[in-house]
């Protein structure tokens, strides 16, 4: 390319962006493998319809939850200046100190989750309180000056906004907005807010207006909120303060506190002095485990969606929540990940939505397809318990086939619908049992389920022991409960088992008449008060325990408990013995492991160990543990490492180097190394992959040796 | 009684109303006035006044300026954080004393370094409006000044002299005079003290100001309890003002109840000091907020209901981001050469005197955290986890998310990507109760507890 310039230099030609450039979308992506495009494409979009579904519901319940805290931040916010106001004169409150109405959010460690209740609550409070509100990140704000300026930026733009909607003459010109920003200080904030205020009330009366500000007080208070508390310099905080609490009667301020620790970080942060200047109350979220909890309620364990996670993969999402993040925000999107990974590897999973929809489908498969569905584990095994006819028109007769699929869906179907009514019940009555045998949390007894023969366990032994010995009443509240369960699952299957319930609660309610009259009669006893007659009677007594076979409401027990065994035993089935649960199943815990456990040291050492397994050349292709000729030049380097001690001698290193490298050009080592002299480009490329392997952190130079380099990692010899 | 406060260059009813406002502070006013002199004169170039927090400094001057119609600046440098704002925000209050009188030039005057701001100055003062006064320019939270640039103190101390203009400069400060001195050489001030407010003037000042539906002895009754209860506490005039203030209606319940006169002081006594106590330690110490108090105070509950703010110390953690921290804590308080001692197996007998450092004797919780690096909370994190866990991304995340919490702080640098190095905040009963729910016992781990 030419230039017009005639001075020598660099130029920069920016590549044109007209050149065309192939773009995939994610939909491309899916059909990469398969022949049949079309397929993929209903998958992709099943996929898509799918993920939207869970999403929404995942956001209505994240509002759910936040309702109730948000509910009242938003009251206090609402009411905290209106009081000051109100009762301005009073001697009372000229009396007191002017203080800073700032609400401590208790959010917990997850800061991750935090962004977005954050966005929520910044979009709640526009809504219905406040046009100003600023948020503030700790990084952003590392002097008072950051703070103010971000301050200024939040709320002036914003006014700017509201202006040019209302298309009156704009009030703040450009040149002037500059000026107040190179100012920032709070005078001149609080000589806007009060022209602003001044403004919005003499327009107010004139116009009525069905904008969202109609909710706003008359003089709305300005919100700061600072997302994350612990990251801001205590010194930047305190000073803040300060100037704030000199304008507050000015200036409505509100502060808002996002804490992730506990509260006790405001007295940590802000002295005595400063401390007394806000007027503080606590707000505490829903904990994080309660917000999992709910998520896996409604993503997981319900059968209006038709993906399903098997009892590793719900494992791996656990595990790095409970032991890594307490993200919920991560464990969604762990979700998706796995919907997306099933979706894309598993062809038959275009069966796997809605049972009219795949009953649709199930018409439309072709021959490979059919092909792929009786060579699943799961349908062979079905097809080998079958009768000779049958397999023999399984295996060959396509249309057989579909019907037979149909079925099978609808029986697949079935089960989930069943399932989770009959785990919730389980789960009702053994809540209350001490040490919860099979799992505090719903979640952990689903997990139980998936992974085998829920009944075959020791825990579930031990828990319907326990159940064994439950009181009535306590019986009869757990059987209450699964009525509920029963009730609101609205599942037709369960109708039978609901009026079973039902008809034991009854029976076991009608007991009590029978229980009272026995203790009526004891009580008789007990009134004649001869201590020899006692004796006697108590013995009687004990006799006829021991002898008595079992009371009324015992056989009762045995058979209510009888009942839910069986219950168990016919609902709670792993899912691997139902056919065809492959599709809708996802099972690739190792991939999923791999995506969400990032290893970055692991990866390096495959990179440099293995350099094949990134590079996909078929010449690099070697045995374990033997160098490749052909490596690139760090490999080399990092395997001769690998062989070294604690501190590498340079020359040492070089000359194995160039042995290795000069084997691959072909050139007879020897020739060089009499000489004792290394060629000068292998010499480069040496330098070059040490000075790399330094960048990586494996090496560093060291003054113990002269030549010599310290090694960084242990391991090797 | 007009003795106290009189000045020749001063009006006298303004002095009257001086009197009236500033309470237990004559001496220091009559002071100041004579330091000022009559307008015209020259007053001396800087004043240093420093005393405890709630002496009344900033208040003696606000009100004496002001009562006096004195032409002055009042800065405060917390506000004024940059020596840019500082001088504009002189500089402007200056030019609304000259512009009174002609409004057309009422432009914004924008000012960078202290150079220009001596020649602006000079300008605006030689002013005909400003000839013959005195302008005073205060600098109110002047320890501030501290962090700003290294000419900014000595350049005001001796303003008078470099503008060669009537004017004196005021600082007003929590600290002393010693601990402010920029260096050598530079003007020293006239250094002035407030002191604090003893007893009888603290019962005096809160006093002053009583509601107008109860009579001045009443309230002066309540004061005298109220700092019985206070006093050995708090000095701090405001704070006990605003405690005054919420806790007053709970004082006139019986009163107003009609169980008791206002005269009847024992029984009122035994209805309030109680109350007063728990006061003391919940929203005096901000546990709950003032306007948590008077709703308690209207529904007629026990603040016991109320949790605090302290209530809520625990913080739920991930499992491995609780024994990140543990590893954390070891290695802030256990010596690098006893780790063998705790994390090898089969590590022999070491005897705790034998093998240490004279130094290393003194307990190392007295002396607070010791950095540590990376490598070495890894080596004992992997140690003290029972299963084998990968290195991955997740587990140094949480590192830094323990950073972004403050339960481990970074030592250095921010920027220092190789070897970073850190060290544990959190407290040992923290620590211990984090530990309680991963049953890890702690005290077993610990150098200091062998």
């Amino acid at each position: 390319m030419t230039t017009e310039s005639v001075s020598k230099g660099c130029f920069v030609f920016k590549p044109s962006t007209k050149k065309k450039k192939m773009t995939f979308t994610a939909a491309d992506y899916f059909g990469e493998h398969v022949k049949d495009s079309k397929d993929s494409k209903v998958r992709f979009e099943t996929c898509q319809t799918l993920w939207q579904q869970m999403k929404s519901e995942a956001e209505k319940l994240q509002e759910d939850l936040n309702r109730k805290v948000f509910d009242s931040l938003l009251e206090f916010i609402r009411k905290s200046h209106s009081n000051l106001l109100e009762k301005m004169d009073e001697w009372r409150h000229r009396m007191r100190a002017t203080e800073i109405p700032a609400a401590a959010l208790v959010l917990g460690v997850n800061v991750p989750d935090h962004a977005m209740t954050f966005q929520i609550l910044s979009e709640q409070l526009r809504e219905s309180v406040t046009p100003y509100v600023v948020s503030l990140e700790a990084k952003e704000c590392q002097g008072v000056k950051h703070i103010l300026q971000k301050v200024f930026g939040q709320l002036l733009g914003h006014s700017i906004r509201l202006e040019a909607d209302d298309e009156t003459d704009v009030q703040l010109h450009p040149a002037e907005l500059r000026q107040k920003k190179m100012l920032c200080s709070l005078a001149s904030l609080a000589d806007w807010y009060t022209s602003v205020k001044r403004k919005t009330v003499s327009v107010m009366p004139g116009k009525k207006r069905s904008s969202p500000t109609a909710g706003h007080l008359q003089t709305p208070p300005v919100v700061i909120i600072f997302k994350d508390l612990e990251s801001f310099h205590a010194k930047v905080l305190q000073d803040f303060i300060v100037i704030c609490s000199q304008y507050v009667n000015q200036l409505p301020f509100t502060l808002i506190f996002g804490i992730a620790t506990s509260s006790m970080t405001i007295h940590k942060t802000l002295p005595h002095s400063v401390s007394s200047l806000l007027c503080i109350e606590l707000f505490q979220s829903v904990s994080c485990t309660e917000h999992l909890a709910a998520v896996i309620d409604k993503l997981v364990l319900t059968h209006s969606f038709p993906f399903r996670l098997n009892g590793k993969m719900l494992q791996v999402l656990i595990t790095v929540f409970l032991y890594h993040d307490f993200s919920v925000r991560n464990f969604i999107k762990g979700l998706q990940l796995c919907i997306v990974e099933h979706f894309y590897s598993q062809p038959l999973s275009i069966l796997c939505c809605s049972l009219d929809e795949a009953e649709n489908r199930t018409k439309n498969l072709t021959h490979e397809k059919c092909e792929m569905i009786r060579q699943l584990p799961s349908f062979m095994r079905y097809v080998e318990n079958q009768e000779p006819e049958k397999q023999v028109e399984l295996l060959t007769s396509d249309t057989f086939l579909k019907k037979e699929i149909k079925t099978l869906l609808r029986h697949l179907h079935n089960y989930h619908e069943n399932y989770i009514p009959v785990l919730r019940c389980l789960h009702a009555l053994t809540t209350s049992l001490p040490k919860f045998p099979l799992g505090k949390q719903i979640r952990e007894m689903h997990s139980a389920c998936l992974e085998r023969n829920v009944w075959e366990s020791e825990e579930y032994t031990s828990a319907f022991q326990l159940l064994r010995m439950m009181a009535k009443d306590e019986l009869v509240a757990a059987l209450q409960k699964c009525c509920d369960v029963l009730k609101t699952s609205g599942v037709k299957q369960q109708a039978d088992t609901l009026t079973k319930v039902e008809e034991f609660i009854d029976q076991l309610q009608k007991l009590d008449k029978i229980v009272e009259d026995e203790t009526v009669a004891q009580k008789s006893l007990q009134k004649k008060t001869d201590l020899y007659q006692l004796q006697k009677t108590l013995l009687e007594m004990k006799d006829s325990r021991k002898s008595k076979k079992l009371s009324k409401f015992e056989t009762l027990r045995l058979e209510v408990l009888d009942f839910i065994d069986s219950i168990v035993r016919m609902h709670l089935k792993p899912p691997e013995v139902m056919p065809l649960y492959e599709v809708v199943y996802f099972s690739g815990a190792s991939t999923l492991r791999k995506h969400l456990n990032a290893a970055p040291r692991i990866a390096l050492h495959t990179a440099l160990n293995n350099p094949y397994y990134y590079l996909e050349n078929e010449e690099l292709k070697s045995e374990a543990g033997t160098i490749s000729n052909s490596a690139p030049d760090i490999c080399i380097a990092y395997k001769l490492h690998l062989e070294c001690g604690r501190l590498i001698n340079l020359c040492d290193w070089l000359e194995a180097f160039a042995t290795v490298v000069a084997a691959a050009s072909g050139v007879d080592p020897e020739s060089d190394l009499v000489a004792g002299q290394v060629d000068e480009t292998i010499h480069a490329r040496f330098i070059r992959a040490v000075s790399e392997l330094e960048f990586l952190g494996f090496v560093k130079p060291t003054k113990q040796k002269t030549d010599h380099v310290a090694r960084l990692t242990w391991g090797g010899c | 009684m007009m003795t106290s406060l009189e000045h020749p260059g001063y009006p006298q009813d303004g002095l009257l109303r001086l009197e009236e406002k500033l309470l237990c502070r004559e001496s220091q006013v009559s002071l100041l006035l004579s330091l000022f002199g009559e307008p015209h004169q020259y007053s001396y170039p800087s004043i240093f006044i420093y005393g405890h927090t709630t002496t009344g400094k900033t208040y003696v001057m606000q009100t004496v300026l002001a009562e006096l119609e004195l032409p002055h600046a009042f800065v405060s440098c917390v506000e004024c954080f940059t020596s840019r704002m500082l001088f504009e925000h002189i500089l402007n209050k200056l030019q609304s004393y000259v512009t009174s009188s002609e409004i057309s030039q009422s432009l914004y005057i924008s000012c960078d370094s202290f150079s220009d701001f001596v020649r602006l100055f000079k300008q605006l003062i030689s002013h005909q409006d400003l000839k013959n006064q005195t302008f005073y320019i205060v600098l109110d939270k002047a320890e501030q000044l501290r962090e700003m640039e290294a000419n900014l103190l000595p350049g005001f101390l001796r303003l008078q002299e470099m503008t060669d203009a009537n004017v004196t400069v005021i600082f007003l400060t929590e600290i002393v005079w010693e601990k402010l001195h920029p260096n050598m050489g530079c003007f020293e001030p006239l250094i002035l003290y407030f002191p604090d407010y003893s007893k009888v003037e603290l019962q005096k000042i809160l006093s002053h100001d009583h509601p107008s539906e109860y009579s001045a002895e009443f309230y002066a009754a309540y004061i005298n309890i109220l700092l019985g209860v206070f006093y050995t506490v708090c000095r701090d005039l405001k704070e006990l003002k605003h405690l005054a203030a919420i806790n007053f209606a709970k004082f006139c319940e019986p009163v107003t109840k009609d169980e008791a006169t206002e005269s009847d002081t024992r029984k009122l006594w035994k209805n309030i000091e109680p109350h007063l106590k728990t006061a003391m330690q919940t929203v005096y110490l901000r546990e709950i907020s003032s306007s948590q108090w008077e709703k308690l105070q209207q529904e007629d509950r026990e603040a016991g209901q109320l949790k605090g703010l302290s209530a809520y110390a625990h913080v739920e953690l991930p499992y491995y981001s609780k024994f990140l921290l543990i590893a954390g804590y070891l290695a802030s308080y256990n010596p690098a050469r006893t780790d063998r001692r705790f994390f090898v197996k089969h590590h022999g007998k070491i005897k705790k005197t034998k093998f240490l450092k004279k130094h290393e004797k003194t307990n190392n919780h007295l002396l607070g955290p010791k950095p540590f690096p990376l490598d070495r909370l890894l080596a004992i994190f992997y140690s003290i986890v029972d299963s084998r866990i990968a290195p991955t991304a997740n587990i140094f995340s949480q590192i830094s998310s323990l950073v972004a919490l403050q339960l481990l702080t970074l030592v250095g640098h921010d920027d220092q990507l190789d070897g970073p190095k850190y060290k544990c905040a959190v407290s040992l009963d923290f620590i211990r109760a984090v530990a309680r729910t991963v049953s890890f016992d702690l005290i077993r781990y610990l150098y200091d507890f062998l």
